[in-house]
């Protein structure tokens, strides 16, 4: 640690040769290198507020025009397609939002002051957790705004506050851990626009070809076969039993497993493909 | 393990772009406390030179040392030996000076009151005070440049690299860098840069490298690298294009090195090391009956360095060596090979130089 110690009033640098050098980083230091990261990407957000114009409206709109749209045809009223789509719409609006931490994580990298992180002493990962981790801020934002909507249409969760918050809590976890893949090929990627293109090409089917809005059992057989395993609908089944009756079920022991199992395979691929990147 | 006298040795540096080989066997050593001039044009392959000597870049071929610590096998260890400032910056615009010499400065394990201190420190020092919680959108071309340096010395790193430092500043902002590079190396710090200008490396660096198409050929002082094409240039325009052959010869037969010629423009650019010699020159002309449109006495440019240098028959004796100054100067074969290196040359260098100098010889 002596190296990083600085006394400003010395007048001289002390010679290279001199110097003890830590060969590697610290657990410590990654995390104190990360959360630097992530108050970085915070105080982005409080200089350009605008970004965060798709996590407020989206959970806006998408809560009324689902629920308008498709209450009576799916649920017979409104009020007993709330508990059905609130928590679709949840989980659909904020793993959409993780899209844009890739996107955004190409803009960024295009930037010289990457070059910079890459030349100072510090883990290699914090550039990338610490920019994953500020956009948990969106992910609160979009769960917050997403639940009072169904609240102020009428939702009225059995779960209580400890199931919703817990329900919340879940979505934001599983949206960082997908947040890799997106963050993997936002490093990859030619161009942040190109990110977008193949992000939106798999989350479609995958938000939309499973129980988030529908239940499973009017859809054709050969559908309901991927709907069952699409992780999705494994998620949107967790949150429901969260927020609807508190209960803890092996939906939520999967969810947080395939979570982990994302975040084991795409943080270290994305975080080799982002040193390789001249 | 440690090497203490020398703070970078790289050895056969190769990068390769495609197809393209963009640094092509660069050898480059630099002695601890001093400033190394990395000199070239656009192109040259500078940034892609400092980019794997600061491990930003993996060398495809060769190898690189930064105080003893080879940049491949020990990358962790030579960044903490290492403060770089790219050519373009390499801050955050989204946020204030304050923020990021903070950010820095957390990232360089300084935090709270030490990163206050240390970043109000760096402001004050390079003159960023005021501007300092404004948004970095309204800083100007040198506040940038300024704070991008002052981002690169939080950990007081032994070694600099200065990429560029003040291409696109105006000629006052350029002497205030000069300035702060040369009490940086009053410090004790060594520091590696890079210019397109002669004159830049001539006043700052201890040793350059002339470096073109990914491969050094010339190193030395700059003494002897201007040795090497004269210590001034002469350009004569004639009145009269049919005079070119003629005024060559003369030229020649006074100074005794033939000029670079181009007729469509009636020129003659070559290099005196006297200037007394040029009423010699004078006086021959006069007495060829060769008229004389105008002339001019210029200090070589990057330009004429270059042609003596990539234009020289013995250009690959040249390479890497330290007796740029016997390099015959203004030797120049006009073969198309050599024409097209001068038109690249020309074209991309200091906007102060005379553009009209090389014309080329076709
Ligand atoms: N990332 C890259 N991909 C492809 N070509 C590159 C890349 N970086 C540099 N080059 C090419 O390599 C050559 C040397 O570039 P560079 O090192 O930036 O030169 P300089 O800094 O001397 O102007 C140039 O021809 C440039 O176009
Ligand atoms: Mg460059």
């Amino acid at each position: 640690m002596s190296t990083r110690t600085l006394d400003p009033t010395r007048p001289t640098i002390v010679p290279g040769a001199q110097r003890t050098l830590r060969n590697r980083v610290t657990p410590g230091q990654t995390v104190r290198d990360s959360l630097a990261m992530a108050r970085r990407g915070l105080i982005k957000v409080r200089r350009t507020p605008e970004q965060l114009f798709d996590v407020t409206l989206q959970p806006i709109i998408f809560t009324v025009m689902f629920t308008f749209l498709f209450g009576g045809a799916v649920a017979g009223d409104v009020a007993s397609y709330l508990p059905i789509v609130i928590p679709g719409i949840l989980v659909q609006t904020v793993i959409t939002t993780s899209v844009v931490t890739g996107v955004q994580l190409r803009e960024d990298m295009d930037k010289g002051v990457f070059d910079r992180f890459k030349s100072l002493p510090i883990a290699r990962i914090a550039p990338l957790a610490g920019a994953l981790l500020a956009d948990v801020l969106r992910y609160l934002i979009a769960t917050t705004i997403t639940i009072t909507m169904g609240l102020v249409m009428g939702w009225r969760p059995g779960g209580g506050f400890v199931g919703v918050a817990l329900a919340g809590l879940l979505v934001v976890v599983c949206a960082w851990s997908i947040s890799w893949i997106f963050a993997f090929f936002g490093v990859i990627a030619r161009s942040a626009s190109s990110v977008q293109g193949i992000s939106f090409m798999v989350l479609f089917p995958l938000t939309f070809l499973s129980n988030a809005f529908v239940s499973v059992d009017t859809l054709p057989s050969w559908l309901q076969g991927f709907v069952n395993v699409n992780p999705v609908s494994h998620l949107v089944t967790a949150v429901r039993e969260l927020a609807g009756s508190g209960t803890l079920t092996h939906e939520v022991g999967i969810a947080l497993l395939g979570s982990a199992v994302i975040v084991a395979v795409f943080a270290p691929l994305a975080v080799r493909a982002y040193m390789r990147k001249a | 393990m440690s090497s203490t006298d020398r703070a970078v040795e790289a050895h056969g540096l190769v990068k390769t772009f495609g197809s393209h080989r963009a640094v092509d066997g660069v050898d480059l050593s630099v002695r601890t406390g001093s400033v190394y001039g990395v000199l070239g044009p656009n192109g040259a392959g500078k940034t892609t030179t400092i980019r794997m000597l600061a491990t930003l870049l993996r060398p495809d071929a060769g190898s690189a040392t930064i105080f003893g610590h080879d940049v491949g096998r020990e990358p962790f260890v030579v960044r903490q030996l290492i403060g770089v400032t790219g050519q373009y910056a390499s801050v955050d615009e989204t946020l204030s000076a304050t923020e990021n010499l903070q950010l820095f400065c957390r990232l360089n394990g300084l935090h709270g009151a030490a990163a206050r201190r240390r970043s109000n420190d760096l402001l004050e020092e390079f003159d960023l005070t005021e501007a300092a919680t404004r948004p970095l959108k309204n800083f100007s071309g040198g506040m940038r440049r300024r704070l991008d340096l002052a981002a690169s010395l939080i950990a007081q790193p032994p070694l600099l690299f200065l990429d560029e430092p003040t291409t696109g500043l105006d000629p006052r902002t350029r002497a205030q860098m000069w300035a702060t590079i040369r009490r940086l190396v009053a410090t004790g710090s060594t520091v590696l840069l890079t210019t397109q200008y002669l004159e830049e490396a001539d006043q700052l660096a201890d040793r350059i490298a002339v470096i073109d198409h990914g491969r050094v050929v010339a190193e030395g002082t700059g003494d002897e690298l201007k040795a090497s094409v004269g210590a001034q240039s002469l350009q004569l325009t004639l009145v009269d294009a049919d005079d070119v052959t003629a005024a060559s010869r003369t030229v020649e037969q006074v100074l005794g090195t033939s000029p670079v010629a181009s007729p469509e423009a009636r020129r003659l650019t070559v290099p005196v090391d006297d200037a007394t010699r040029v009423t010699d020159v004078l006086t021959a002309l006069r007495a060829a009956a060769i008229d004389l449109a105008g002339l001019s006495l210029d200090k070589p440019t990057l330009d004429e360095v270059f042609l003596a240098l990539t234009g020289s028959p013995t250009d690959t004796d040249v390479t890497g060596t330290d007796d740029a100054g016997d390099v015959p100067a203004g030797d120049v074969p006009a073969a198309g090979s050599r024409t097209e290196t001068r038109i690249e040359t020309r074209t991309k260098t200091h906007p102060e130089t005379r553009s009209d100098t090389m014309e080329v010889s076709a």
